[in-house]
């Protein structure tokens, strides 16, 4: 079973090489740009460590930024039109947000998570899914996000709501979901 | 043919396994194994048959609208049965819920008859020429030695007044409802000439609160087992041709994965796990490969690989959705559902890949297809004004039938004889099972009383007596 798994991996790879543009290994090699500079890491550049940590102020040029991203990476949800992967123009605000950090971070990874609505077959909404994702990884390649750093899956319209009567009910259902790595 | 014989069947389940916390799995083994008796009755020595000890769980509510316009009328007769016999419903009861639920049958009432015979001395033929009864079948349930029951089972041509077939069936008290249904088989196929698919099983999806599990039960419900159970969804179980084992997709690590688990002995493999999605199994006849969709690129495409998980080939190229993959029961085409004209439609193509070309062109939104085993059937889901129905085409003709009734049919398919279809179906705002006759006669709910129910398979024949 082991050895299967290494060569659908094996497999995976090869394929990747063939279908998406150039990987960058420096890119993904290059750890000190993510790597938030922490007090720890501070301690020793200051020249005062250990004796008197009240009055040492850390600058840490990187934080600042990551709050930002933060507060604007708060929303992760982009709403669809019924049968649609338009993104519609007030989610644009928040995928160029997106974007912007993850170009700032190539190492973090993102998976954009499709869903439709329950009105369908299970595998039909599953592909109308992955389109609504594929959508939202477009606009984030076009913005400078490496096909590196993202992953489309589609959970189609396994985690709908049942039983919506109106579209009000529905259109929670028709939906990204960003969703952050580690 | 008369069935005589003696099956002797026992039945090994292994309890739960844990895996990762999430997915627990049921292994179910079985095996013919008094080889003394196997070999004096060489007739059934190939034969390996699936019996489930379990509770039933959901159960088949005979909720039978319509019929064939020609019903054979027959008389199935209570049998002399122990006190203790098993279950709720007794012997003569499933065998006439099997008859009745196929459309072909009139089961009569014979409260009238004024003495109901139990041996085939005691028959007074002109009672049931007076019914017009074509058929009549009677039997005896015994205790047999180390818990088993034996069962014998007449049934006489009325009209010739000459026995029809007879059966003997020494099992254990687990397989009563099997050895009814092998017996309605027998009696469907004397009197239609065609296989009957009662002693068959399907596979199916439950969702109660946030757990799935994929379960396998008597094709009317009785007797389900869990093989899979997750707090991620489940989706599209698809039987091997052989039917000893199950290809579906898991969410268990957060994105579709297709596995494929083997009945016998729970060893699961993981089929096609790339980047992006894995769904949608479906069998190659020969059983060697699968069809898969897998959205490596952006959309999804079809492809097969070897049931092993090698030798993957794109078999669809295209910049629409090309999803739920049929192979012909021929094996050289591969069906399936694309938006490339817009609307989804049906489309076939070679199975070595090449161009596809449309199948359906009534209606705006057809999507499912499957094939019927005989390959003169290909059954699918149309979109009708709003609501998703289950439509049948014949391939010969290329005529279309619509034939269920609900709002939100889903993921039909069809029994091993080619003559009926199972669907999902939408009742009271909770997913239940339905099956309907191909020529849309007669239909049955199947029902549960707990969760949502969804997405059935109907399982292949099993082995055939030889």
């Amino acid at each position: 079973m082991n050895n299967n798994i290494w060569k659908i991996a094996a497999l995976a790879l090869v394929l990747t090489a063939c279908k998406s543009t150039p990987m960058n290994p420096a890119k993904v090699e290059d750890s000190s740009v993510t790597k938030p500079i922490s007090n720890s890491q501070n301690n020793g550049n200051d020249g005062s460590a250990g004796t008197n940590k009240i009055d040492i102020k850390t600058v840490d040029v990187d934080s600042g930024k990551d709050q930002l991203s933060a507060a604007e990476l708060a929303k992760r949800q982009i709403f669809f039109d019924y049968d649609s992967d338009a993104i519609r123009a007030e989610y644009k605000e928040l995928v160029a947000n997106h974007a912007k950090y993850l170009a700032a971070h190539p190492q973090t990874k993102v998976v954009l998570q499709g869903n439709t609505d329950e009105r369908g077959t299970h595998e039909y909404n599953l592909a109308l899914g992955q389109r609504r994702a594929v959508a939202v990884k477009n606009a984030l390649n076009v913005l400078g996000v490496s096909d590196s750093q993202i992953e489309t899956v589609s959970y189609g319209e396994e985690r709908s709501k049942q039983n919506c009567g109106d579209d009000d009910c529905f259109q929670h259902d028709r939906r990204v979901d960003v969703v952050y790595g580690q | 043919m008369t069935l005589t014989g003696l099956f002797v069947i026992i039945l090994y389940i292994t309890g739960n396994l844990k895996v990762n916390n999430i997915v627990t799995m049921t292994t179910v083994k079985s095996r013919l194994i008094d080889n003394r008796w196997a070999s004096m009755h060489a007739f059934f020595a190939s034969i390996l048959v699936w019996m489930f000890a379990n509770p039933a769980q959901a159960a088949l509510e005979i909720e039978i609208s319509g019929g064939s316009a020609i019903q054979i009328p027959i008389a199935i007769l209570p049998m002399t049965e122990p006190a203790n016999a098993p279950g709720k419903s007794r012997i003569h009861e499933i065998i006439s819920n099997d008859l009745k639920g196929s459309g072909m049958f009139r089961v009569l009432n014979t409260s009238g008859v004024p003495s109901l015979p139990t041996t085939a001395a005691d028959i007074k033929y002109t009672d049931w020429t007076a019914l017009k009864a074509q058929g009549l079948s009677i039997g005896e349930v015994q205790q047999a030695p180390n818990g088993n029951l034996k069962i014998n089972v007449q049934v006489m041509d009325v009209l010739r007044q000459t026995p029809l077939l007879q059966s003997t069936y020494t099992v254990p008290a687990s397989q009563y409802r099997h050895v009814a249904h092998l017996i309605a088989d027998q009696i469907y196929e004397k009197f239609t000439g065609q296989p009957g698919a009662f002693a068959t099983r399907i596979a199916y999806v439950t969702k109660a609160g946030k757990r799935f599990t994929l379960q396998i039960a008597d094709y009317d419900g009785f007797n389900a087992q869990t093989l899979v159970s997750s707090n991620e969804p489940i989706i599209s179980p698809a039987w091997s041709p052989d039917g000893s084992k199950m290809a579906y997709v898991s969410f268990e690590k957060k994105k579709p994965i297709v596995f494929v688990q083997s009945l016998y002995t729970g060893e699961r493999k993981v089929v096609a796990n790339f980047k992006g999605n894995n769904s949608a199994p479906a069998w190659a006849p020969d059983g060697s490969k699968l069809a898969v969709v897998l959205t490596y690129g952006a959309n999804s495409q079809i492809y097969t690989i070897s049931a092993d998980g090698s030798n993957l080939q794109q078999v669809t190229k295209s910049s629409s959705i090309d999803t739920e993959p049929a192979f012909s029961p021929d094996g050289q085409s591969i069906y399936f559902s694309s938006d490339r004209g817009g609307r989804p439609q049906i489309y076939k193509v070679p199975a070595s890949g090449g161009s596809a070309s449309r199948v359906t062109f009534e209606g705006g939104y057809n999507v499912s297809p499957r094939f019927s085993p005989d390959g003169k059937y290909l059954t699918y889901i149309r979109n009708d004004g709003g609501s998703f129905k289950v439509a049948v085409q014949e391939l010969g003709s290329g005529s279309v039938k619509l034939l269920s009734t609900g709002s939100q049919d889903e993921s039909p398919s069809f029994a091993p004889n080619s003559r009926t279809i199972m669907y999902a179906t939408r009742v009271g705002g909770k997913g239940t099972l339905a099956t309907v006759a191909v020529d849309g006669q007669v239909r049955q709910r199947l029902s549960e009383a707990g969760g949502d129910i969804r997405e059935p398979a109907w399982g292949p024949a099993q082995a055939a007596p030889k």
